[in-house]
């Protein structure tokens, strides 16, 4: 056996409601008494992986994509061993580190240099490892000056340093990482994937879940999508990610059915019907151009009146960075009630400053009271858009300038223009 | 179970810092720190040495009343709020069963081994007690910590049972506290074994802390020691901690997905 990992034939089954029901014994009497000779109900079964199989190479770093509830994070959780699979199994070699959380077990009222080595003891370390590396890690962590400090009175992005700081340092033979990378602010991610390719380079194995997919695409080899619980494709970087962002819109694209959508999330009291991408004057548009209006027009049916609900939709890149988040709770919009049957929401976009590309849009209802969530679909339609010169510059303005280009001015007063006489004027074309 | 055994003792370094983080966690805060280890037990004394050796007159196998009791409450204390501990462990260390992978036993086992500390400084005021009651033990006193080990292995028996069993039914977080009540009273702590009929006797001994808190006291005190009573202590603790232990095993797996 010379690979790093080998997965075979895993499915793991969740007893949904089973959860609930058993957590407390006197239910259980009571039903018990009640109902004696009945047997219980069956429990409602969710296969989270079906059938996977895979196996890794030493030194191979493999992304692993796919929606929500798709199965990622349960197959994670089963190859670091914390949750064990209904069938099938897994083999791996060497030590195997597995970064679910940055910071697991940090305590609050422990210092940072006492929470490296708990923090450290828990993910493998020996106590003379973490001895001999704590000055590398601190100075990592960048918190130098707070490192006897409780973490209690550290921010967030602290914890996160610290917590990341130590993982840095685990020289494991494989290492397992779970979304950690999506928190944090933009120079510490980036200190965190330098690491990482560090990491790589040192010819050890990586397993990556993530959402953002620059981030697999500049750190993976290879990467697998598992959809359904089940290994939907497997082979190149570049190659998947295009299979898995195309999979999102198959259909007409300038407005999307959305009656049947798998990877949607939401109790369903409320649910999107259809999303729309009309022009300022209300026509249906399959693509916009920069800097021109639009309207992207939400159908929703309400199965019963929805109290303050918030109607939102989120634009995503292609490489699934976000670029904008608008919802009608953040622009301050109160909705005190949808009654039942079928409605739409208009978004008036009256000056589209996308820069040419192919976005998608994310959209949700969710309650302003409580934490619920009706309906969400991650990348329910795409815009293509294309360029246009309607920055008035005579410049082609296109991706490589970034993502967005703001209406602006430049004001030149303060340049002696006196000086400007002597030079002769610019031509475009030799003489 | 030897590969159990084995992996265990490979990352015997985690139970240490889990043990060393509930301690310093403990008594971060509190401005008497760790002198709340003799406050627990001493402040009992006094008042069990008030009410039971005072005014109930209870007799104390010939011992001061407060010293008999004080020995009994030194390894009931550590008994009781550990136990309390180790079956809370798991529940209480939910974040790390969900997102990390080492031996689930070594949560309970932390737990055991953080109490020690608290029975440490405990024992330290019992010296200073016979001292002053000019109490000079005899060569049993190096049995005493047989006792003690016995008190371990019976809290993580009975903890690793309770613990295993709260993941599923919270219900047990609400018993230790009770039960541990009620257990005061049927272990030879106010009173000694001596002071019941043989039949009831033969009841109590199903106790394991009986033997213990008995067995103790007399390696101490240099008193007859009840040597059939230890036995079967010792019996009811291994079977116990037997129990618990496959208990543990046999659904340490599904934690995760049910904590």
């Amino acid at each position: 056996m010379t690979d790093s990992i080998t997965v075979e034939n895993l499915s793991k089954r969740y007893e949904i409601g089973a959860l609930r029901k058993e957590t407390q014994l006197r239910e259980q009497l009571v039903s018990l008494l009640r109902k004696p000779f009945r047997r219980r109900a069956p429990k409602e079964i969710l296969w989270a992986l079906r059938d996977v199989s895979f196996s890794v190479q030493p030194g191979e770093v493999v992304g692993i994509i796919g929606r929500n509830g798709a199965g990622k994070s349960t197959l994670l959780k089963v190859l670091s061993k914390i949750t064990y699979p209904t069938s099938g199994r897994v083999r791996a070699r060497g030590r195997i580190a597995s970064l679910l959380e940055v910071g697991t077990g940090f305590h609050e009222e422990l210092t940072g240099r006492e929470n490296i080595y708990l923090n450290g003891s828990i993910l493998g370390m020996k106590k003379r490892e973490v001895d001999e590396k704590l000055e590398r890690i601190v100075e990592f962590s960048g918190v130098e000056r707070f490192i006897d400090t409780p973490i209690k009175r550290y921010s967030s992005g602290m914890r996160m340093r610290l917590g990341f700081a130590v993982a840095a340092h685990l020289e494991p033979d494989v290492l397992i990482v779970d979304e950690v990378l999506a928190v944090g602010d933009a120079a510490f991610q980036k200190k965190c994937l330098s690491a990482m390719q560090e990491l790589q380079g040192g010819g050890r194995t990586v397993l990556f879940v993530s959402h953002n997919m620059a981030a697999v695409e500049n750190l993976c080899t290879r990467a697998l999508w598992i959809a359904n619980g089940q290994v939907r494709m497997d082979g190149s970087t570049h190659e998947i990610i295009e299979a898995y962002m195309n999979s999102f819109t198959s259909a007409g694209d300038a407005s999307s059915e959305l009656t049947v959508v798998d990877g949607r999330r939401g109790s369903g009291e409320v649910r999107y019907t259809r999303v729309e991408l009309l022009t300022a004057g209300r026509e249906l548009q399959t693509i916009t151009r920069s800097g021109k209006g639009v309207v992207v027009r939400m159908h929703y049916h309400a199965n019963e009146p929805i109290e303050r609900p918030c109607f939102g939709l989120k634009i995503m890149t292609d490489m699934g960075t976000l670029v904008t988040d608008a919802s009608t709770w953040l622009h301050g919009i109160d909705i005190p009630l949808v009654p039942a049957g079928d409605g739409y929401v208009d978004l008036e976009i009256d000056f589209l400053n996308l820069l040419p590309g192919r976005y998608y849009l994310t959209i949700w209802i969710d309650s302003v009271l409580s934490h619920k969530i009706y309906d969400a679909l991650e990348n329910a339609m795409h815009i293509d858009i294309e360029e246009a010169p309607v920055y008035n510059s005579s410049r082609r303005i296109d991706s490589r300038y970034g993502l967005v280009y703001f209406p602006q001015r430049w004001n030149l007063e303060g340049i002696d223009r006196s000086a400007a006489a002597e030079v002769a004027p610019v031509r475009r074309t030799a003489p | 179970m030897g590969e159990w055994l084995s992996e265990v003792w490979r990352t015997r370094e985690i139970l240490f810092f889990l043990a060393w983080r509930d301690i310093k966690v403990r008594y971060k805060q509190a401005a008497l720190g760790v002198l709340w280890a003799v406050i627990q037990p001493l402040g009992t004394m006094v008042v069990f040495a008030f009410f039971f050796g005072q005014v109930a007159k209870i007799p104390s196998d010939g011992v001061p009343y407060r010293l008999f009791s004080y020995c009994g409450l030194l390894l009931w204390t550590y008994f009781s709020v550990t136990l309390g501990q180790v079956g809370n462990s798991l529940i209480a260390n939910s974040t790390l069963i969900t997102k990390i992978y080492f031996p689930r036993v070594l949560l309970p086992a932390a737990a055991a081994v953080a109490g020690l500390l608290d029975l440490l400084v405990g024992s330290a005021f019992l010296v200073l007690l016979m001292i002053h009651y000019h109490v000079v033990p005899g060569w049993t006193i190096l049995l005493t910590p047989l006792f003690v080990a016995e008190t371990v292995l019976l809290v993580m028996g009975l903890g690793m049972l309770l613990a295993a069993l709260n993941v599923r039914y919270r219900d047990v977080k609400y018993t230790i506290p009770f039960a541990v009540q009620i257990g005061l009273f049927v272990t030879p702590i106010i009173y000694p074994m001596s002071f019941f009929s043989g039949r009831l006797q033969s009841w109590l001994a199903l106790n394991p802390m009986a033997g213990i808190v008995e067995g103790f006291r007399a390696c101490l005190l240099g008193t007859p020691i009840n040597w059939s009573l230890v036995a079967c202590s010792w019996a009811v603790t291994l079977v116990l901690l037997f129990v618990g232990s496959l208990h543990f095993r046999s659904t340490e797996r599904v934690f995760a997905d049910i904590v």
